[in-house]
């Protein structure tokens, strides 16, 4: 159940990394590199956030099996709708 | 029906899905918020795959250092919510107020910064209308030919701001949970409210993360 006892996420800890990797990215942004290797290289950081603070701040870790299925479910579905509009492009 | 009993059922978990109905029915909405800022984020890689003469690098239009400032306010806004909550799951009232009005104060803050970064580029000839675009980067406005096109300000504006709006009604809501709290209506064991507008937010959040990072920095 959801009320299972586990122990409190390093929120500071956590809130310091985000901080870190912004600044990371911003610094990162403004390098001499590709287009295509600062574009990975800045989703990357930005995917590995949003993947920090679903897991630790709204607490998905920590939630049932269900719920995780239902969180990612979107997933496929927006692939899908990006997919579908370019190949009308 | 006392509300004793209907904060119990509030708290029952959904048949089969083990979290309570709340939760659950944020989580919901907040999936179907994924849909729709994957429409906007989704256009917007395609017209400017399809239109890349309309864009140009970042920081040249747009005021990053000022955006990464108030990136950073807004992830301060994200430890002062799951501080707020893991205060009343303490039962630490004053915690709660006291963390609640420092993620009310910042959202508003971040909010203003972005009115007022609306102004200056609007002032620097960063608008969605054709006719009248002329951005020519920040600090030089009406010299020499216009950077990118309109098609950077409509999409600009069209993400940043539907942003902007799920920030200000989460800054609304949250003065609501602020007051509910002020009002001793939150407990360690009557906590709903307080989580269910935290994963609100935190979304707000995440979503700003990637915005970002797609409208700012690539």
């Amino acid at each position: 159940m959801e009320e299972q006892e586990h122990a409190p996420p390093r929120y500071i800890l956590i809130f310091v990394i985000l901080a870190v990797l912004t600044a990371a990215e911003v610094g990162y942004a403004f390098l001499d590199l590709p287009k295509v290797v600062l574009a990975v290289g800045l989703i990357i950081m930005a995917v590995w956030k949003a993947v920090m603070v679903a897991m630790y701040y709204m607490h998905l870790r920590y939630e049932p099996a269900r719920l995780w299925i239902l969180a990612i479910s979107p997933i496929p579905l927006a692939f899908i709708l990006v997919l579908a509009v370019i190949t009308e492009f | 029906m006392s509300d004793a009993a209907v904060a119990t059922m509030d708290r029952k978990p959904m048949p089969g899905m083990m979290v309570y109905n709340k939760k659950l029915g944020m989580w919901v909405f907040l999936l179907s918020e994924v849909m729709f800022f994957t429409s906007l984020i989704g256009s917007y890689v395609i017209l400017r795959f399809a239109h890349p003469d309309h864009w140009t690098d970042p920081g040249i239009v747009l005021n990053v250092p000022l955006t990464a400032g108030n990136t950073f306010l807004l992830i301060c806004s994200s430890v002062t919510m799951v501080k707020a909550f893991a205060a009343i799951q303490q039962g630490d009232q004053k915690g709660l107020q006291r963390w609640l009005l420092a993620t009310i104060l910042i959202g508003a803050t971040f909010v203003g910064v972005q009115v007022v970064e609306y102004i200056a580029l609007v002032g620097e000839g960063f608008v969605p209308m054709l006719d009248s675009y002329h951005a020519v980067g920040r600090g030089n406005p009406h010299e020499g030919p216009s950077l990118g096109g309109p098609l950077y300000g409509a999409t600009f504006y069209a993400m940043t701001g539907f942003h902007g709006v799920h920030v200000t009604i989460g800054v609304l809501c949250l003065i609501y949970v602020y007051v509910r709290a002020l009002q001793g209506a939150y407990t360690a064991q009557s906590l709903e409210g307080v989580e269910v507008i935290g994963l609100y937010w935190h979304f707000v959040d995440l979503v700003w993360i990637l915005l970002f990072t797609i409208v700012y920095l690539i």
